[in-house]
């Protein structure tokens, strides 16, 4: 993927509101596959007995992160929005820890791209979530 | 033999909407959206005021996809909650007390969540229903409902499956 384009999904993700308020990171993107954090805090806790964190906080997380990978993969021309999203979740992701994504674009056609993510704590061999999505592709 | 006297109006009320205020504001999540529910007789309509920090696209601007998503799961897993503790409420099993001090029921947790994106979301505020398709012992399916104006042109919807929380926790 051509640096610029990079640039241009990383500015974009950075000037989301929501994403903003939930301190979310992009930590790395390129040719269809993108990779993002969310902050643990207490705020965004969906549990408080326990502290874990709400399923709607790793939701737009993966929706985001998703997002980021239709956006940024080689034959998409720039915006996307979700046409549909399945999150399963395998765990509670333990209080404390930040949550990661990685996301895959596996597929795209003229209209739609098909992305893939899964979700972790600090434990890379337990996750935390997998999502799988379809995405639209904006026409030029 | 003569039914017994019915409770006053306003002592059933009080113990209903205390038991609802004590499920949604205990959760910090529901809060931070500030996502509240309105309620007539069991039926309940979750509310989401729009609210800059709700953006996903600036440029519409419109809704994050994540936001939806949880505004629907809130509803989803209150809705569930609400409709297992019903009876509860009702007998007066759960006491007033108890719920303003704090003690929650166990909430249902979210095994899978599926929404459909119909349209964006505009930046106003936005409205859900919860309906309980099937709730076993173990496991339930819920199907949600969201919509902004008009009540019939939904912007999203949604189908999820609980774990219910064991009794004996």
């Amino acid at each position: 993927m051509e640096p610029n384009k990079a640039k241009m999904a990383e500015h974009f993700i950075n000037a989301i509101p929501h994403c903003k308020a939930l301190n979310m990171r992009l930590t790395d993107i390129g040719a269809g596959k993108a990779e993002m954090e969310l902050p643990y805090d207490d705020k965004i806790v969906g549990d408080p007995e326990t502290g874990v964190l709400h399923g709607g906080a790793v939701s737009a997380l993966m929706d985001t992160c998703c997002g980021a990978a239709a956006m940024c993969h080689p034959s998409s021309p720039s915006g996307t929005a979700t046409i549909d999203l399945r999150i399963d979740y395998m765990r509670a992701a333990t209080p404390g820890q930040n949550v990661r994504t990685k996301a895959e674009c596996y597929h795209i056609t003229r209209s739609v791209a098909f992305v893939r993510a899964t979700a972790f704590d600090d434990d890379d061999s337990r996750p935390v979530a997998t999502a799988t999505g379809a995405f639209t592709v904006q026409r030029k | 033999m003569p039914r017994p006297r019915p409770e006053p109006v306003q002592v059933v009320k009080q113990r209903r909407d205390a038991a609802l205020s004590a499920l949604v504001h205990g959760v910090p999540y529901i809060n931070f959206l500030g996502i509240e529910f309105e309620r007539r007789g069991d039926e309940l309509t979750a509310i989401l005021p729009f609210d800059d920090k709700l953006i996903g696209n600036p440029l519409l601007p419109a809704i994050h996809g994540g936001v939806t998503a949880g505004f629907l799961e809130t509803t989803a897993v209150i809705g569930l909650a609400w409709s297992g503790l019903w009876d509860d409420i009702e007998s007066g099993q759960i006491s007033l007390e108890s719920l303003t001090e704090g003690h929650l029921p166990r909430l249902p947790k979210t095994i899978d969540f599926t929404v459909d994106y119909l349209r964006s979301g505009l930046p106003r505020d936005a409205y859900a229903r919860a309906r309980v398709n099937r709730s076993g012992r173990r496991y339930a399916s819920v199907h949600v409902e969201a919509w902004q104006d008009q009540r019939d042109v939904l912007f999203a919807q949604a189908t999820g499956h609980f774990l219910m929380p064991s009794k004996d926790d």
